[in-house]
């Protein structure tokens, strides 16, 4: 046991170095790039959280924008700095997803799906319709970027190590609540939430935990984003990106904590390698996503057991032979 | 004294009366039956008592008090717990995750302190409990082992280790005994032998009559969803009634 702790903690204690130095080794708009890979690293592991109950939501994308639009009035409106407008950002998503679960929870399922679908195109709407404090569909413009001695953020590195630095604090913290019992009773509900409840376990409370707990990370995600990019417009945060999330999810897979950053991180880079044949791209994607539901349907992360299940047997055949 | 008083309980699903105004009483410390043919409601029962069932009629009394319509997990955290028919675990974790799960009522923790880790002495607790219960049942060699691989025995044996480290005080067995050889039974049986000593009041639902008469100090017989007798074994087994509901009189009960 100690021994794969450290192996892992050296495997991630590289990993960080190695993305630290990388942004120097990439041109400008590579750079940006990576910075919302990052960002987008962390909306789909909060995503996790909330389908760890097996409520698959069509609302975390939305959710992001209720922290990016939170932030972005709260800096701009009321002049707050984005050190404190980041964290209210989160703390506004997370009051906004627990006004929800009233509702939501009330249906499970199918109808969850559609439901939480409804409730974020409403407040989608809202965005657009009410343009007094949130600019229509041009959204806010000129989000001010966080001021820290006399560092640049407007630049994308600077701009890519805070990112950096959240984010991993961020992940750490998801995967403190998954490895707690706190996650294991998330899991439960999922599996059996009869069994669950007949122990005493409210599954309407721990529904309720995870949808907020994710709507807050991804709340805090989405205002690291507008303070880069500098506005934020309802088209940001539509159902096209809340089915890139999905995808990312499933073709990454779904079981393990990495899987779904695995799938984040792959078809990224895969989507920013074939920039160049821009009318292909979806198409492409296409045939990406439905390839590995076809033949990884347990998705990326599973791939290294059946690489070694398909290696295995061929060394055992050789020593039969 | 009774711990549990079901009054008057009907039950419809639309047009069928799987209950008709049942009423019965389990005794504190007991292990008390309730049997019956198929389709008699048995289950029924049972789920109206653990509140995932609300009744149409009449009045469930815990230890004095209604706990009539109330949720799953708060009549739960009232001190009963049931086991299903068909055998319910988390398959997906292993033995000792499953039994973790169920210290949930015990040994609460919030998410703060579940992040920073003050929650520490309590989940050295639960899991204390969870390796106790385990080792109660005879299941600690196989704490690493998913759910899902173990034998039936074992199974059932889990799942009232999981029902068993929330401490309950009463105890709701489906068919604890359904599917096993007699070996298998035997042990089950010493098991919840075991499980009333260390202080918990069972209903049991069961089929096999062998092993309903070694075990329960008194009986509820249900039939067609209505009260068909009531008593100890001995005055059950001779009641004219129940003969002829088990297989009009050819069955030796
Ligand atoms: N959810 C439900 N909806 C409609 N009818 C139901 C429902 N649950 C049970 N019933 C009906 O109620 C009656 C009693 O069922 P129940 O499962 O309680 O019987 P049981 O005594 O447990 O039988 P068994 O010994 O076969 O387990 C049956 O006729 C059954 O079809
Ligand atoms: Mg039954």
């Amino acid at each position: 046991m100690p021994g794969t702790v450290i192996r892992k903690t050296v495997a991630i204690g590289i990993l960080f170095i190695a993305l630290a130095i990388l942004p120097h080794f990439l041109k400008y708009h590579h750079q940006d790039f990576l910075i919302f890979l990052v960002i987008n690293v962390l909306v789909v592991v909060s995503y996790r959280l909330v389908t760890l109950t097996g409520e698959w939501s069509l609302i975390h994308a939305v959710m992001m924008g209720v922290g990016a639009y939170g932030s972005a009035l709260l800096s701009k409106q009321a002049g707050l700095s984005f050190w404190i407008s980041f964290p209210l950002a989160g703390g506004i998503a997370a009051i906004v997803a627990a006004l929800l679960c009233f509702p939501l929870f009330r249906m499970t399922q199918f109808y969850f799906l559609i439901g939480s679908f409804a409730a974020g195109e409403a407040i989608r709407l809202s965005w657009i319709h009410f343009i007094k404090p949130f600019g229509g569909t041009s959204g806010i413009s000129a989000i001010p970027s966080p001021e820290l001695l006399d560092i640049d953020f407007l630049e994308p590195i600077p701009y890519f190590y805070l990112v950096l630095i959240i984010v991993t604090i961020c992940l750490f913290l998801l995967f403190r609540i998954e490895k707690s019992r706190i996650g294991l009773t998330l899991h439960a509900v999922h599996w059996k939430a009869s069994l669950a409840e007949s122990i005493g376990v409210n599954t309407w409370n721990y529904r309720s935990l995870a949808f907020i707990t994710g709507s807050f990370f991804v709340g805090l995600a989405g205002a690291l984003k507008v303070h880069y990019i500098g506005t934020v417009t309802p088209k940001q945060f539509d159902i096209g990106f809340m089915v890139f999330i999905l995808i990312w999810v499933i073709v990454g897979g779904y079981r393990t904590f990495y899987g779904a950053i695995l799938g984040a991180v792959v078809l990224s880079v895969l989507d920013e390698m074939f920039r160049e044949f821009n009318e292909l791209r979806p198409a492409i994607y296409g045939a990406i996503l439905i390839f590995s539901i076809l033949y990884l349907p347990a998705g990326l992360e599973s791939l290294p057991q059946r690489l070694k299940r398909v290696f295995g047997r061929k060394d055992r055949q050789m020593e039969r032979t | 004294m009774a711990i549990l008083e079901v009054q008057n309980l009907t039950k419809k699903f639309g047009g069928l009366t799987a209950l008709n105004d049942v009423s019965f009483k389990v005794g504190e410390g007991q292990i008390h039956g309730l049997i019956g043919p198929n389709g008699a409601g048995k289950s029924t029962m049972f789920k109206n008592i653990a509140g995932f069932y609300t009744p149409t009629r009449g009045d469930i009394l815990f230890e004095g008090k209604s706990i009539t319509g109330q949720t799953p997990s708060r009549i739960s955290m009232s001190g009963i717990v049931r086991t299903f028919q068909e055998t319910t675990l988390f398959q997906e974790m292993t033995v000792f995750e499953n039994v973790l799960v169920g210290t949930h009522n015990r040994s609460r923790t919030n998410i703060f302190s579940a992040i920073i880790g003050l929650d520490r002495l309590i989940q050295q607790q639960a899991r204390t409990s969870a390796m106790q219960a385990l080792e109660f049942m005879g299941l600690e060699d196989r704490k690493h082992q998913l759910a899902s691989e173990l034998p039936l025995g074992s199974q059932r044996a889990l799942a009232i280790a999981i029902a068993l480290v929330s401490k309950p005080k009463l105890m709701l067995m489906d068919e604890p005994f359904a599917g096993m050889n007699p070996e298998e039974t035997r042990g089950m049986m010493q098991l919840t032998r075991k499980v009333r000593e260390s202080g918990v009041t069972i209903v049991l639902v069961e089929h096999d009559m062998k092993a309903v008469m070694g075990l329960c100090d008194q009986l509820t017989v249900l039939n067609f969803g209505t009260l068909l007798a009531g008593g100890s074994p001995e005055q059950v087994r001779n009641n004219p009634d129940v003969i002829n509901a088990y297989l009009g009189g050819s069955h030796q009960v």
